[in-house]
């Protein structure tokens, strides 16, 4: 029974992902108007049946404007989030391999890396590139690097003492081979969680670092930055920051809901536990 | 025992605290192009004797490790360099900008904390389906609010409800702590809530975990009453991974007050921040990073000291 219900959690999660993801994909055909098209006299409208979601300052579509914002999101998180997947990943699995000093320095980088608080960190990396979306995209991806090897490299250590990877290296399979076949795929559900919790989290920050001009800068449609400049409108019109919010939660909420039922499912040893 | 655990988290600290430094350190070094003239790039004036001179008084001229230790140097002697543009240490206005941060921080965590321990109590009490799919998505809710974003609608609730409601701006506690407290109020609501969400969530799971545990069956078959069981027993074991978040709470709650500072109009380190990297301040984000940083580890170190007395399984171990 509860086997059936964790299905379709994870079944109710995979449709909002999949949801939003699809309308991020298809912005540009679904959109009822060009994202960045100014109207002086449609501006700071309420929802009608013209504009369902209102307009904006300049009288852009805040619907069309949260679909192109979702597509700049996604691209950003995805791209950072995969990045840090890559290079925590391998540094976390190149640990665990090998141990020794390799380990111990590579996690002590982790470990300073980590030891500032997120905001800052990814502030930090832009301050250095210069605010723009690629920044932003960077310093996200600077920011997860360290949780990733972490969190893979100690189920990696415990796979790496398994009697298959011995057994595999008797049978004189190269470090490589050990690594991508043996190592791997038995984190692909670890990974897996994780990415999904991690996408969910780098959503909040690219929005937050949009929302304080870091990240994608005007024209581009972005929902940080939807709500940042709708927030200086609010008492006329607050329709364009309280949708783009709704986006952002939305979007959020539907990789960690994602994250939380595929744990559930694929690990049932985790089933329960929190973080 | 306690001795050398004492020893050992001493180093891992004084080499944490070392590494964020010259990470910091290394911000400015790792300026594409030349950091000087990105500097002076908003200046009108800018003249080769300028660059050279600011070149040196910065000490970019000299090899990279006389840099380091001459920074690192003035850094301990609380020195940490003049802003560029005002020419004021920064360790001043990082004084003057702490204060509205800081109280932020400290009144959410006093909310979030305060109130995860009786919610996640009163969480782990209620079983079944229904209520365990009803506050699982209610706790992924609270974790996934843009905290900037339920500040504005908190904003324009209260503009509805209560029109002369002052929710903007800051003025200090010693000045009007009324008015002080009036403002902060919904700022600290927001920056609450999803530690709340993430710290009952946590608190419902570790009491369910001790409530499972054999010395609830022993306390329970001594004839213990339930209200002890449930609060000397189980709540006392339940708290102990809660003390470690609450230290790791403390780095999303900085970064997420610098975010909230902008929507309720803040003075802190926020704006102090935004402020310098708009500029191109590099002296004063460097500083900024690496005050709020070293606090942040520090908070931590001091949660994993109590945590070891605390709990005397880490104490031997």
């Amino acid at each position: 029974m509860r086997g059936v219900l964790r299905n379709r959690l994870l079944a109710f999660a995979a449709a909002i992902v999949g949801l939003q993801v699809a309308l991020a994909l298809g912005a540009a055909w679904i959109a009822p108007y060009d994202p960045t098209a100014q109207s002086i006299i449609a501006r700071l409208k309420a929802p009608s049946a013209a504009h369902w979601l209102g307009t904006d300052q300049l009288g852009r579509d805040v619907l069309t404007r949260i679909l192109h914002g979702y597509r700049t999101s996604l691209m950003a998180c995805l791209a950072s989030v995969g990045a840090a997947l890559l290079v925590g990943g391998a540094l976390g699995l190149l640990s665990a391999y090998y141990r020794g000093w390799l380990d111990r320095v590579t996690m002590r980088i982790m470990d300073v890396l980590f030891a500032f608080p997120v905001m800052l960190l990814a502030i930090g990396v832009i301050a250095v590139l210069g605010p723009r979306a690629e920044s932003a995209a960077v310093a996200i991806a600077v920011v997860y690097t360290p949780i990733f090897a972490r969190l893979l490299r100690g189920p990696a250590l415990v796979i790496c003492e398994s009697e298959y990877v011995a057994g595999a290296r008797a049978i004189g399979a190269s470090d490589l081979r050990i690594l991508l076949h043996h190592v791997l795929p038995n984190l692909a559900s670890v990974i897996l969680v994780q990415a999904s919790l991690l996408l969910s989290a780098a959503i909040l920050v690219e929005a937050s670092l949009s929302f304080l001009g870091l990240g994608v800068q005007p024209p581009t449609p972005s929902l940080g930055l939807m709500l940042s400049e709708g927030r200086n409108f609010l008492m006329l019109s607050p329709w364009s920051a309280i949708f783009s919010g709704l986006a952002i939660l939305f979007l959020s909420f539907g990789f960690n809901l994602l994250g939380d039922a595929l744990r559930d499912t694929l690990d049932p040893r985790l089933r329960g536990s929190t973080d | 025992m306690v001795r050398r655990l004492l020893v050992g988290r001493l180093l891992d600290l004084a080499v944490v605290l070392f590494g964020v430094s010259v990470i910091v350190f290394l911000m400015i070094r790792l300026i594409p192009g030349d950091a000087i003239a990105i500097m002076l790039g908003a200046n009108t004036e800018v003249t080769p004797e300028r660059m050279a001179e600011l070149r040196s008084r910065m000490g970019l001229d000299q090899p990279i490790v006389m840099q380091y230790l001459r920074w690192a140097g003035s850094a301990v002697r609380g020195d940490l360099g003049v802003s560029l543009w005002t020419g004021r240490p920064v360790t001043d206005e990082i004084v003057t900008h702490l204060w509205p941060t800081l109280q932020l921080t400290l009144l959410s965590l006093l909310l979030g904390a305060g109130f995860a321990v009786p919610l996640g109590c009163l969480m782990a009490q209620m079983r079944g389906r229904g209520a365990d799919i009803a506050m699982r998505v209610a706790a992924i809710v609270g974790l996934t609010v843009p905290s900037f974003w339920l500040g504005i609608v908190l904003i324009l609730g209260l503009a509805a409800l209560a029109p002369g409601f002052a929710s903007l701006g800051y003025v200090p506690f010693s000045a009007d702590p009324v008015g002080n407290l009036q403002r902060m109020t919904l700022p600290s609501i927001a920056l609450a809530l999803p530690i709340l969400a993430n710290l009952s969530r946590l608190v419902r799971s570790a009491m369910l975990d001790a409530l499972g545990q054999d010395y609830i069956r022993t306390a329970r078959a001594k004839g213990a009453p339930e209200r002890t069981v449930v609060y000397k027993h189980a709540l006392r074991n339940a708290l102990i991974p809660f003390i470690t978040s609450v230290g790791i709470t403390t780095g999303y709650l900085l970064g997420g007050a610098i975010v909230i500072e902008q929507v309720f109009a803040i003075p802190g380190l926020g704006r102090l921040i935004l402020g310098a990297i708009a500029e191109r301040n590099y002296p004063l984000i460097q500083a900024t990073i690496l005050v709020v940083t070293f606090g942040f580890v520090l908070v931590n170190f001091v949660v994993d000291l109590l945590y070891g007395l605390i709990d005397p399984r880490v104490r031997a171990g």
